[in-house]
């Protein structure tokens, strides 16, 4: 295997001519963190982009920081902290669960579109991604969006590199919006409490006034968190944040009496929920990760458990279910699936198989399959960037 | 501004154009005679007029398909519209093009409190979504100017803004879920009510492609519940420099408040002339700054901005006691377009963003072009997010005049991307500013642009003559020049 390490745009775009000039795809590879997230890859080259690093532009006051596509997460996060600021999205580290090594950096976390907990008030990556410079498949150098906070100038091209996984373009560098980090977080938790209850109590905290940044349900808890609790997070100026979290604890006192998390064991709650800790190290388990309609959160979780031994907890209100699996035959795969569809087959969600064996990521569909039309539309627009499907080939999907 | 030019065989198949349509979309929905197609000739940006060749109001996504599969069939263009009120020509009509209105997709099909979320026909308003579910407490953020009359199709096809999209974001962060229409009728779902839909995010592209991509025909969007306090304070300057710092030092504080706008000289006894908000006229800067959230906290917050307005030399404070006082604050700059209408027979408004850092640089710059082309400006800007709005004040049956205004706005965009900004913060490209898209992108960038409306619409009959300053045949953009092995850097490192 060859390993292509561009030091900068011409020689990325040179590396992409090369591999298109001999059909020979590459998988391209940031920090590396994260290659055991989507289906394996098996191409004759590595396309290394470690060397376009660094913070190339950070404005504090104008809320918008420019760098290259693989400068390391930590640095770019120990720049903001500086400044008082953060990437709103709450990017995870999935190391724990993937068993990855290497650093995240802040194009893989845009490339693959991952959030945290704050997913439900802030966005996920998608939203905070402003503009970008890279190399398409067809080995050209473009770029698109720019390096302020509101701009509608051409398609956003930036959404589309979010989630894409580095099947239409190389990112070179990348502009992302930053916000300021509060002054002051605490979470409410409420223990004791069954599925269905949890989701209602989520649901009506985040149809509340009290701008809720954060709401899980562990069933087994989780560090400083008792089993059966509901987490819920709010955070902003002190005397809101204080006066918020006391409205929560007395408006849901009916469901169970509250305790509070504030500072670092607050942190380490909503990191272990981020990162999927606490269905990390359970061994062989396929791990799915399920974005629904999250009123169903509960009722989702408990019919996937009707069939297959589970270990499982929500995020995102009840809108992200993270349930772990035996690993034989499809890893549930099926059932889950069926279960998203709901009685009637007309539900929506989206499951996708985030930690597996690579046999298993290559014998199911890592995503939500998609309906015939959907499918030929998402691979004219692979086509449209990537002709002859050099770039991270089959990581999403079959043709993609 | 030139469209591609008609082609004389549609023009003269009118008729029978009409007659297919209404095999399509029965009894009225079909429009033909002259006087009633004008009714469509323009949109917001009254300076490009154009009727149509015909007009179809379809009302189901089914009709909207077969439209669609029949103007494929027949070569025919396609131009889609909502409310007709985008400030950039977005829904300009073609001579020879089907203008397909979505006015009677006004129906909200699902309010879901549960999930937080109102599943709404693309031709039902952007108020009328808040106005649903305003009896639980609960609004749609986005808030454009015109959302009283536009549409939420229209605001997914623009990414439309508004005053408080700098806490809350753009319609591309309040969408959930899409259904659209291809040119080949193919209908495509998006999303539904959940966050996180995996594949390639097709719906935030939708999102601003200003028509060219797909016909929307469902929109799913978050709601989110009514914050329980809202008040602002009103913050007079005596330069564009101390309220630029302002705005940085309330940001560099930590502060991202509800709503933050800047008016300039010209603008402040515009608004005060029309609507006596009781604006401070002896100042050159007035900032609006409003907090939103539990009372202890605007409360807390409007104290630290009240202080930091003090060390940046504001020139008077005003903190709104109560409501009344709070929406008069804002009665100002909420009229701010009418007023200025009302003091010149034409405005031409522009649409840029720029760091913020450079505001008190370019608002110079932009005094400096006025005297060159000899046309007066107001300037209102979303100082929170760096989108500026100059007011560019003509008379159009004067000769000569509204050609001067067009080149002083391409004049003004042209700095904006020159100090590091953008054409156009949340009106879109349309016509108004088609031209200009080679000062900001190579053509590598717009030739990858267009190969993704390849991608939905193969044939390029969706709202052509729209964002692309070239039209180029899809053929054409997707031949690939392979260099054969050439390495034109033999030392790039290889291990």
């Amino acid at each position: 295997m060859t390993r292509l390490v561009p030091a900068n745009l011409d020689e990325l775009r040179d590396a992409v001519a090369v591999a298109l000039a001999a059909e020979e795809p590459v998988e391209i590879v940031g920090g590396g963190s994260k290659r055991g997230l989507g289906r394996p890859l098996q191409t004759p080259h590595l396309l290394d982009l470690s060397r376009l690093a660094g913070i190339r532009e950070y404005e504090p006051s104008e809320l918008v920081l420019t760098a290259g596509g693989a400068t390391p997460l930590a640095e770019i996060e120990r720049a903001l902290a500086e400044h008082g600021q953060m990437l709103a999205f709450e990017p995870p580290d999935w190391r724990g669960l993937l068993g990855g090594e290497g650093k995240a950096t802040l194009g893989g976390v845009l490339a693959c579109n991952l959030a945290g907990p704050r997913r439900i008030k802030a966005g996920a990556a998608r939203d905070h991604f402003l503009g970008f410079r890279g190399v398409s498949g067809r080995g050209e150098a473009f770029k698109a969006g720019g390096k302020v906070v509101k701009n509608v100038t051409g398609y956003d091209l930036c959404k589309l590199m979010a989630g894409s996984y580095g099947t239409l373009a190389a990112l070179e560098e990348v502009t992302v919006k930053v916000l300021p980090r509060p002054e002051s977080v605490a979470t409410v938790l409420f223990s004791g409490v069954g599925p269905a209850a949890a989701v209602r109590l989520m649901n009506a905290a985040l149809g509340s006034p009290h701008e809720v940044s954060g709401a899980a349900y562990l069933p087994a808890g989780s560090g400083a968190v008792p089993p059966r609790a509901v987490a819920l997070r709010v955070e902003g100026p002190t005397p809101s944040v204080a006066f918020r979290r006391d409205a929560l604890a007395r408006e849901y006192a009916v469901v169970a009496p509250a305790e509070f998390l504030a500072g670092a064991e607050s942190a380490a709650l909503w990191r272990a929920v981020g990162d999927a800790s606490p269905l990390a190290g359970l061994g062989e388990q396929a791990v799915w990760r399920i974005s629904v309609a999250p009123a169903r959160g509960a009722e989702l979780a408990e019919a996937i458990a009707r069939q297959l031994d589970t270990v499982w907890f929500l995020d995102w209100g009840g809108g992200l279910l993270w349930v772990a699996v035996p690993e034989a035959d499809d890893g549930g795969a099926a059932a889950i699936r069926n279960a998203i569809r709901g009685a009637e087959g007309r539900d929506t969600g989206h499951g996708t198989l985030v930690k597996a064996s690579p046999a298993l990521r290559r014998a199911v569909e890592v995503f939500e399959p998609q309906p015939p039309g959907l499918a030929a539309l998402s691979r004219r627009v692979k086509e449209a960037f990537d002709p002859r499907h050099i770039l991270n080939p089959g990581r999403m999907a079959e043709g993609l | 501004m030139e469209m591609p030019l008609p082609d004389a065989g549609v023009l003269a198949r009118r008729e029978e154009i009409a007659a297919a349509l209404r095999r399509i979309v029965p009894g009225e929905g079909v429009i033909v005679s002259e006087p009633e197609r004008r009714a469509y000739e323009s949109d917001g940006l009254t300076a490009y007029r154009q009727s149509p060749l015909v007009v179809v109001l379809p009302s189901t996504t089914d009709e909207v398909a077969a439209i669609l599969r029949y103007c494929k069939a027949e070569g025919i263009k396609v131009v889609p519209r909502g409310a007709g009120t985008s400030l950039s020509g977005g829904a300009l009509p073609l001579a020879d093009g089907v203008l397909l209105g979505l006015g009677k997709f006004n129906r909200i099909l699902d309010i879901d409190y549960d999930n937080r979320c109102v599943v709404a026909q693309p031709g039902v308003t952007n108020l009328g979504i808040s106005q649903s579910v305003e009896a639980a407490g609960f609004y749609y953020a986005p808030d454009p100017s015109s959302q009283i009359a536009c549409t939420i199709g229209g605001n997914v096809a623009e990414n439309s803004g508004g005053v408080h999209c700098l806490k809350y974001g753009l319609t591309t962060n309040n969408i959930l879920g899409l259904e659209l229409v291809l040119t080949d009728g193919e209908v495509i779902r998006l999303g539904g009510k959940h966050l996180d839909s995996g594949g390639y995010d097709l719906a935030g592209v939708m999102t601003g492609s200003e028509g060219l991509l797909g016909v929307v025909t469902e929109v799913t969007v978050r709601i989110l519940k009514k914050p329980p306090t809202a008040r602002a304070l009103l913050i007079g300057f005596s330069t564009t420099e101390d309220a630029g710092n302002c705005v940085a030092a309330v940001i560099g504080a930590g502060i991202i408040p509800g709503g933050m706008e800047m008016m300039d000289r010209p603008a402040i006894h515009a608004a005060e002339a029309f609507v006596q908000a009781g604006y401070p006229l002896d100042v050159e800067a007035l900032l609006i700054v409003e907090l939103d959230g539990p009372a202890a906290e605007v409360d807390h917050l409007i104290g630290k901005v009240e202080a930091l307005a003090r060390d940046n030399r504001a020139q008077s404070i005003r903190i709104s006691r109560d409501e009344g006082e709070r929406l008069a604050f804002w009665a100002g700059r909420k009229a701010a377009f009418p007023a200025v209408g009302r003091i010149s027979p034409d405005y031409y408004c522009m649409d840029g963003t720029i760091p913020r850092a450079r505001l008190s640089e370019v608002l110079a710059a932009i005094g400096e072009l006025s005297k060159r082309h000899g046309l007066a400006v107001a300037n209102v800007f979303h100082a929170g997010d760096g989108n500026l709005h100059p007011l560019i004040l003509y008379d159009a049956n004067k000769p000569g005049e509204i050609e001067r205004a067009e080149a002083f706005g391409s004049d003004i965009l042209r700095l904006c991307v020159e100090v590091g900004g953008v054409l156009t913060g949340e009106h879109g490209v349309g016509v108004e500013k088609r031209d200009l898209m080679g000062v900001m992108f190579d053509e590598i960038d717009l030739a990858q642009q267009q190969r993704l409306k390849c991608a939905f619409d193969p044939d390029g009959l969706l709202n052509p003559g729209k964002v692309f300053p070239q039209l180029h045949r899809c053929a054409e953009l997707g031949r690939l020049h392979v260099h054969a092995g050439r390495l034109p850097h033999p030392d790039l490192p290889r291990f």
